[in-house]
């Protein structure tokens, strides 16, 4: 027995010596490795962060904790489905989960809302994940500075099995001048609850990408709450000014303050 | 024409050959989406059974996409080779797919028979095959290209060394290279996806990578992978471009929607050229297609998303590239749903690549919302592997940090050579040996703390 080496020693033999490197970046460097393999602590910790990412996909809206809260921010709120019936047919479905539902629509267009400038929708995205956990924080911030400008809103639109563009349908239901869609952005192994905000001056259905601003990656360790709701608001401002969104509008919120 | 076919009583009709095409391709979430796939079961064995009858000549007479309407088709047909097509031109699709897995069909012939085929034909023909097909064709070709090394010899496997970093950081990538170096990696480019297309910024990469290549005397070429209106720019601004990059679709109207067309990219081709940068070669162009890209810029024409893609190669063949490779799971579940759909579709490209003549690596890969996770991409790796690949992508850990998906590692290329008996580019191999990273096996040297390659590390600012 005594020529067999031990865990300790096999371990260190796997090691590369330049680990110093993980310094300069995030990626998976220096791993080491046992013959042509990943050794087993990194394999681990690779099936982890795959496994928060699969979780994330497959996570749904806590409603009733975002119905509270909602209460708590005195924000009136609705909530209605895409056509997607599931989530297998949300993933493979796009188009499906950019239209609302027969009675979503319906209940919309009952409520014969007074127009206003913003309508702010939650949907879950590929991340519900990502809403249950910022979406309440962002409006934290967010909100204040939209109310003290005087912005008129919608109630507020909670979304299951959306995409982006069922801000277009939802924002022109509610007679909103720009819709503000928060939604829960494709999971990477390192943000699986990555929280992204677009929003589109004048939403009507049949819109694409370049007629919308997006502000990404937004969760504690990667666009704090605070600085997203400031660009967030600094956008719209500059939105609903400009009388537009998209490529034309663009983010020199830096510049003015340079 | 239309095409008609009776199973058991029921008359299926096929009202073009497009629809023959998508009829019989195996499922794909992207032509359910499309609204393109077959109905049924039945009907999808039925619309093969019908294309295994259709002549090839059909296919020079009924273009899928208009040849008045679309460049990419009057490429395919006026760059036609019809000597390389007379042996096989009495053929019907089911004929050929019989031909090519034959002995007679050898690696000289099908070297030669490849500017006689259309991507169509070559499509039509995948239709009718099993993974074991495409396997069993594909490894029959040999498609070899230089620059300044050898890439594609039977029996090598090589790798692209894909060092991203989310805002580009000099030190972040360098980092990343000198880890790759060290486990044998970057035979085929080494070659960064710029997080923006800044020519300033792309600019700076090219710089860093060229410096590193020349201060080592690495064997390899390095590619940022700009759109090429940048590189074109870039050349013409005197930056060290090896090699010229681009997204490629296989209609006019994705090209569009990348904002290039054939035109452009000849532009780019003939001014890469007269770099003379090569040392044992001169094919300058990296391409990368995938299924589905068409449906996804809405330029499909009806057309099946496999179609589409085998049309592509039409596009990258015209400019004789170095690397050319799917990006096959990248595009997501909507097009490609699971792990069975990505294998299937990567083995199809790169067979359809390959009989095409083109120097087919795949880039092995899924995102966190597809069904598949890495004993999916081992599979598929194990397969390409066996179907002589060209090159695959090594990318730290497997784990793209700035495009935000999974690819291969520089350890599952390690596994494939070593379990297959693979070996890297020989220019790039001897330099591995030079550098003591590897023995003459192959195999990895016990890993050195002094290195000179990790000095090169601190020489770049943060």
């Amino acid at each position: 027995m005594e020529h067999l080496p031990k865990l300790a020693d096999l371990e260190n033999s796997s090691a590369d010596p330049w680990s110093s490197l993980k310094a300069f970046t995030s990626a998976r460097i220096a791993l080491g490795r046992t013959g042509t393999s990943v050794p087993l602590k990194e394999s681990l910790a690779f099936k982890l962060a795959h496994a928060h990412a699969r979780d994330a996909v497959y996570s749904v809206l806590q409603l009733e904790k975002i119905a509270k809260e909602l209460q708590l921010l005195n924000l009136p709120f609705i909530l209605v489905q895409s056509q997607a019936n599931n989530r297998q047919d949300y993933l493979q479905r796009p188009d499906l989960g950019r239209k609302l539902n027969f009675s979503s629509r319906e209940q919309l267009a009952t409520l014969s809302a007074d127009e206003c400038d913003i309508a702010i929708i939650i949907a879950d995205g590929l991340s519900a994940t990502a809403i249950n956990e910022h979406a309440i924080p962002l409006l934290h911030f967010l909100l204040p500075k939209l109310q003290q400008a005087g912005f008129t809103l919608a109630p507020v639109t909670i979304v299951e099995r959306a995409r982006v563009a069922v801000s277009d349908e939802t924002g022109q239901l509610l007679k909103a001048k720009l819709s503000l869609i928060l939604i829960g952005e494709r999971p990477g192994l390192s943000s699986p609850n990555s929280l992204g905000a677009y929003f589109t001056y004048a939403p009507k259905p049949g819109l694409t990408d370049e007629s919308r601003n997006c502000i990404s990656n937004i969760r504690p360790h990667g666009l704090p709450y605070d600085l997203a709701a400031d660009k967030i608001f600094y956008l719209i401002q500059e939105a609903s000014r400009k009388q537009l969104t998209g490529v034309a509008l663009k983010d020199e919120m830096d510049l003015l303050q340079g | 024409m239309s095409y008609r076919q009776i199973i058991r009583s029921h008359t299926y009709c096929f009202d073009d050959l497009k629809t023959v095409l998508a009829k019989a391709s195996p499922l794909r979430s992207g032509d359910v989406l499309a609204g393109l796939a077959a109905d049924t079961y039945e009907e999808r064995i039925a619309a093969q059974i019908t294309l295994a009858d259709i002549p090839l000549k059909n296919f020079l007479n009924e273009a899928v996409i208009p040849y008045e309407s679309d460049e990419v088709t009057r490429l395919i047909l006026d760059t036609h080779h019809a000597a390389s097509f007379d042996p096989i031109s009495h053929f019907t699709v089911g004929q050929l797919r019989d031909w090519l897995l034959s002995e007679s069909a050898d690696t000289l012939i099908l070297q030669n028979l490849a500017a006689g085929i259309t991507p169509e034909m070559a499509a039509a023909a995948s239709k009718l095959m099993r993974n074991q097909e495409l396997i069993a064709v594909a490894r029959k070709c040999e498609v070899v290209t230089r620059f300044r090394n050898t890439i594609g010899l039977k029996g090598h496997l090589s790798t692209r060394l894909q060092p991203n970093h989310p805002a580009d950081d000099a030190r972040g990538i360098a980092a990343s290279i000198v880890d790759g170096l060290l486990y044998g990696s970057g035979d085929a480019v080494i070659g960064i996806n710029p997080a923006t297309d800044n020519p300033a910024v792309v600019r700076s990469s090219l710089e860093m990578l060229d410096v590193l290549r020349q201060q080592y005397d690495i064997p390899t070429q390095s590619c940022v992978l700009c759109h090429v209106t940048t590189a074109l720019q870039l050349v013409s601004q005197n930056a060290p471009v090896d090699l010229t990059f681009q997204s490629i679709g296989g209609t006019e109207a994705t090209n569009a929607s990348f904002g290039i067309n054939l035109p452009l990219l000849e532009e780019a081709w003939e001014a890469t050229v007269a770099l003379k940068r090569g040392t044992v070669g001169n094919n300058v162009m990296y391409f990368e297609t995938g299924q589905g890209s068409s449906l996804s810029a809405g330029a499909h024409h009806g057309v099946d998303q496999q179609t589409c893609e085998a049309r592509a190669y039409a596009v990258a063949r015209k400019f004789k590239p170095l690397l050319v490779n799917s990006v096959v799971g990248f595009i997501g579940p909507e097009y490609l749903y699971d792990g069975k759909q990505i294998i299937r579709a990567a083995l199809e490209d790169h067979f359809c690549g390959k009989l095409l003549g083109l120097p087919m690596g795949m880039d092995v890969c899924y995102t966190n919302h597809a069904e598949a996770d890495q004993d999916d991409m081992d599979n598929l790796l194990t397969l390409l592997g066996v179907a002589g690949c060209n090159y695959i992508m090594g990318v730290p850990g497997a784990d793209d940090i700035m495009l935000n998906y999974q690819s291969t590692s520089f350890h599952d290329a390690l596994y494939v050579r070593s379990v297959l008996g693979l070996r890297p580019a020989p220019e790039f191999e001897m330099w591995l040996q030079q550098q003591e990273i590897t023995d003459k096996a192959g195999q990895l040297l016990p890993s050195r703390k002094n290195h000179m390659l990790l000095k090169a590390v601190n020489t770049y600012k943060a």
